[in-house]
């Protein structure tokens, strides 16, 4: 990358950040590629390739809706998950393809809105718990993120983490790659207000912001209730830091083999003010989360897109 | 070390008190040293497991459950169990203890995620069923190739992702259309789960945790023996 391309990128963040206020971040991708057909197992990076237009509705409508921030169908990207479905081999071409989907979507927008590069978990444990050994995730990683980076992204969002050793692989793996970029880092508090390998929000928050993250929090978990108080014990542990709050529409629940979220627009309108007030500053939802929900939330926030009708007048 | 503890002076009831609380603190050459002195006792094998060792984990299984106990220190008690269990398992293949029948347990397609499986694994072999484990990301071919292969009294079904749960029931047509369903128990278990979702999928039984897949896995099969055994007498 060229000094010029990464002050420019550095620059993005730098505006959005700016300008004060909340930042609405995007919603769900994987429950609306289930809504739209994704088999149950299957992974859903494979759809920037196979179908390559319902990635770009789902984000378009993110867009319209008013999300500043978006993340690339790269959840799942990395050669540990490809590789369950001997897909190793496509990490670099399904996390460029990703990125590039997402920036034309922005840029047929305004351009202005920001595109995050989805780093997720390996799902594995590392070693010596586990068997995957750091050295190795490291690597895994930063194959992604070379792809991602190589496809153009603003930021990477390393989100859905639960162990602290597996978040400092990633960062390390970006950093290899990326030295400069701008680092969003979220954790999963969903056992006990803890992640599931036991990690408080205040310690979380303070690892990730001294590894180097630029914004902080946490993501998915059992729903808007608990990731308010995760919001909390952030916010009083380090005022001073730009905090992400990107809940769930609540715990599914499997009627007739249907992934249901019980979490509609309003009550997530409702969340997104609770967080904001409670020091979140980069706020959007996750599983279950659609695009009427984030409408509901940036018309809570202030920040909804508005609609002109043809003749110019505001709708 | 200077101040190492003697376990030939403790009683039985200490020296399981002992490996209860070295299990929970997930301390392996603790726990295999303890086993090896209650075999010294002249304990069998059987009873080592089941009152040492799986009553140990019962304990770790339950303040996991009350959010006392969270994955890395659960996943190091089973590390220690596994290292009791190590001495265990030949002497009880020896010894001839009680086999009660077989299990086929895997994670389903999608899903990589093992620790709960592995427990009731491990717990299912402790209560003595022999245990055939097929890991993660199994399809429905092979849950019906080890179940052709293995003819299991009990077929376990594991998985922690909402979206990889109605795998299950995709899984147990399969099983219908090869006319193994009526053969097996299925037993289905993982953190999303519910007696509504076991029942819906039409599975034998939702099991919320490894001791209750033990409990659960032994009643159905008395059941369908006695049911069998009637069946057969009517006939007869």
């Amino acid at each position: 990358m060229s000094e010029k391309e990464k002050l420019k990128m550095t620059n993005k963040w730098q505006t959005l950040l700016e300008k004060p206020g909340p930042i609405l971040a995007d919603g769900a991708m994987g429950t609306m590629l289930f809504e739209a057909g994704l088999q149950f197992g299957d992974p859903p990076a494979v759809w920037n390739m196979a179908h390559p237009d319902v990635v770009r509705t789902v984000q378009r409508a993110y867009l319209q809706a008013g999300s500043q921030i978006l993340l690339t169908n790269t959840f799942g990207g990395n050669r540990f998950r490809l590789g369950m479905h001997n897909l190793q081999g496509r990490v670099r071409e399904l996390n460029r393809t990703a990125a590039i989907l997402l920036r034309a979507e922005v840029d047929a927008a305004d351009g202005a809105a920001l595109v995050a590069g989805d780093i997720g978990p390996s799902g594995e444990i590392l070693a010596p718990l586990g068997t995957l050994e750091y050295a190795d995730a490291v690597d895994g990683f930063a194959e992604q993120a070379g792809a991602l980076v190589a496809g153009g992204v603003d930021v990477i969002w390393i989100e859905t983490m639960s162990a602290l050793e597996e978040m400092q692989a990633a960062i390390e793996g970006v950093r290899r790659v990326a030295p400069d970029i701008p680092l969003i880092t979220t954790m999963t508090f969903d056992t006990r207000g803890r992640t599931m390998m036991g990690v408080t929000p205040e310690r979380a928050a303070k690892a990730m912001l001294g590894w180097g993250a630029a914004a902080i929090g946490g993501n998915c978990g059992n729903g808007p209730d608990e990731l308010l108080a995760v919001i909390q014990k952030m916010h009083a542990i380090a005022p001073e830091a730009v905090l992400v709050s990107k809940s769930n529409a609540g715990i599914p629940e499997l009627i007739k083999g249907k992934a249901t979220y019980p979490t509609g627009p309003e009550t997530m309108a409702e969340y997104a003010l609770a967080v904001r007030d409670a020091g979140a500053r980069i706020i959007g939802g996750c599983c279950g989360n659609t695009p009427a929900h984030l409408k509901a939330m940036a018309e809570a926030l202030g920040l909804a897109k508005p609609v002109f009708s043809p003749n110019g007048a505001e709708a | 070390m200077s101040d190492e503890l003697d376990l030939t002076t403790l009683s039985d009831e200490e020296l399981t008190q002992q490996t209860f609380d070295d299990l929970y603190d997930g301390l392996a050459d603790e726990v295999v040293a303890e086993v090896n002195e209650f075999l010294r006792r002249g304990w069998t094998p059987y009873d080592t497991l089941t009152k040492g060792l799986v009553g140990g984990m019962d304990i770790v299984g339950i303040d996991f459950r009350d959010g006392i106990l969270f994955v890395p220190e659960v996943l190091m008690a089973a590390k220690a169990m596994k290292g009791g269990m190590a001495i265990l398992r030949p002497l009880l293949a020896e010894t001839g203890a009680p086999q009660i029948g077989t299990m086929v347990v895997g994670t389903v397609k999608g899903d990589i995620h093992d620790i709960g499986k592995n427990l009731v694994a491990m717990m299912m072999e402790g209560a003595g069923f022999m245990v055939v484990n097929l890991g993660i990301n199994n399809d429905a071919e092979k849950f019906i190739a080890a179940v052709k292969e293995h003819n299991p009294e009990i077929v376990g079904m594991s998985a922690l992702l909402t979206t990889t749960m109605p795998y299950m029931q995709v899984i147990i047509r399969a099983l219908r259309e090869a006319g193994l369903r009526d053969k097996v128990i299925v037993l289905v278990g993982g953190a999303p789960l519910n007696e509504a979702f076991a029942e819906e999928i039409e599975a034998d039984a939702y099991c919320r945790d490894a001791a209750v897949a033990v409990e659960t896995a032994k009643k159905l099969i008395a059941i369908k023996r006695e049911k069998t055994k009637r069946e057969k007498a009517a006939v007869g």
